[in-house]
């Protein structure tokens, strides 16, 4: 009888941990269970990044609708080189749409913000959006007012 | 003269210190290897596991409440300054997952369940418990260690996950229901700053490293004990002793190798 008690609070103690790994993964981490399939991949070329990082976000209007899921240096065009993907459920970016390089707040982290264009044909897998605008580069602004460059 | 009387001494406490760490070695594999998986190994790995994780479950939670709710206090009182108190439950989730869950379960570990294990053994060894086992032909690192052993290494992550869990909650009741800060932004901001496998998964592996090393020392210190009650007392002060300084140092170590690219 004894021995059965300490076998159900063992059994219990093991669950409740599991149950506080599985709080871990999906509520603090937001670790989704969704898989890659219902997403599309599209690629973007940037003269500068200014800090975006994979995992950054890609939003449409300010909604999010995707992830950059891989950044590389296109070595050809020295320029570098952003594979997003893109929630399914979101199929209608034209072919001409304008991807840039913004900053959440003053100080936040860079998503890539998605602008649609006007054309009746819509980006699907593998396309490349090639009017892209960089990231605003303070220092660079600021350099220029600083050097006279730009008139106040 | 003085000198060769120096070199004998110092000599000594060298080749005693690597003899140590030889026969822990030793013991340590095997008993390691000794756990016997048969329906009677499996019953005294669940009363181990009773003993030292499920009765450390209380002090657990309790601490990870009370420590979940000072971070959130204070973490408050610094972010307000900026008016980012949103990032509360980013910084109190990433405090608790990386550091303070593996860390402080371990420390706590190491007084509650591995002072026990220490006392336990070396009480055995001194009533001579353990060579009489020897002289049935049972033996004892089998039958005595290793389900401490394993137990050890099972309950430590277990616990330093709902340390983890309880101490978000106790930031959450703080921050949220007695500091006002707005409850989506607390879970959104946790959410999109928490990384599954850069800080659950490598929180988990400190926490595991931990628990091999405490319960370690603490099974080897009961073992290795002078059979005297002096011995014992002796024993288990090392116990607490070797595992906290153990903990805090392997968890720099870890620190700079797991987080040092981020």
């Amino acid at each position: 009888m004894y021995q059965r008690t300490i076998e159900a609070a063992v059994g219990v103690f093991m669950i409740l941990g599991f149950g506080a790994l599985m709080f871990l993964a999906i509520e603090v981490s937001g670790l989704s269970m969704s898989n890659d399939s219902d997403t599309y991949k599209i690629y973007a070329q940037f003269d500068d990044l200014g800090g975006l990082n994979v995992r950054g976000k890609v939003s449409l209007a300010g909604v999010p609708v995707g992830k950059v899921s891989a950044i590389s240096l296109d070595e050809e065009a020295y320029s570098a080189l952003v594979e997003m993907e893109i929630d399914k459920s979101v199929d209608k970016l034209s072919l001409d749409s304008v991807a840039s390089i913004q900053t959440a707040g003053l100080l936040g982290e860079k998503y890539v913000s998605l602008s649609v264009g006007g054309e009746e044909e819509y980006l699907k897998e593998g396309d490349t959006i090639f009017d892209t605008q960089s990231a605003l580069n303070l220092e660079k602004i600021i350099g220029a007012f600083a050097s006279g460059q730009v008139e106040l | 003269m003085f000198l060769v009387e120096f070199l004998i001494k110092n000599g000594r406490a060298g080749i005693d210190f690597s003899s140590t760490i030889g026969r822990s070695g030793i013991f340590l594999c095997r008993s390691i290897l000794g756990l016997s998986l048969g329906p009677k190994g499996l019953k005294l790995l669940a009363k181990q596991i009773y003993m030292v994780g499920v009765l450390s479950l209380v002090i657990i939670v309790v601490s990870g409440l009370f420590i979940g709710m000072v971070l959130a206090l204070q973490g408050y009182n610094i972010l307000i300054d900026y008016g980012s108190e949103q990032a509360i439950g980013q910084m109190v989730a990433l405090t608790l997952v990386r550091e303070l869950g593996p860390v402080v379960t371990g420390l706590l570990f190491a007084g509650r369940a591995g002072s026990a294990l220490t006392a336990e053994i070396g009480l055995m060894k001194a009533t001579e418990q353990l060579s009489s086992m020897e002289m049935m032909g049972v033996d004892p690192l089998k039958r005595i260690i290793a389900p401490r052993l394993w137990a050890g290494f099972i309950s430590m992550p277990i616990l330093a996950v709902i340390f983890s869990t309880v101490g978000i909650f106790g930031g959450l009741l703080v921050g949220v229901d007695w500091l006002g800060v707005y409850e989506g932004a607390f879970w959104a901001n946790m959410q999109s700053s928490v990384n599954f496998q850069e800080d659950v998964l490598n929180g988990l592996i400190k926490s595991l490293v931990f628990g091999l090393v405490c319960t370690w020392i603490a099974v080897f210190q009961g073992y290795d004990s002078v059979p005297t009650s002096e011995g014992i007392s002796i024993a288990t002060t090392k116990t607490v002793v070797y595992s906290s300084l153990a903990v805090l140092g392997l968890d720099f170590l870890l620190t700079a190798v797991m987080f040092s690219s981020i």
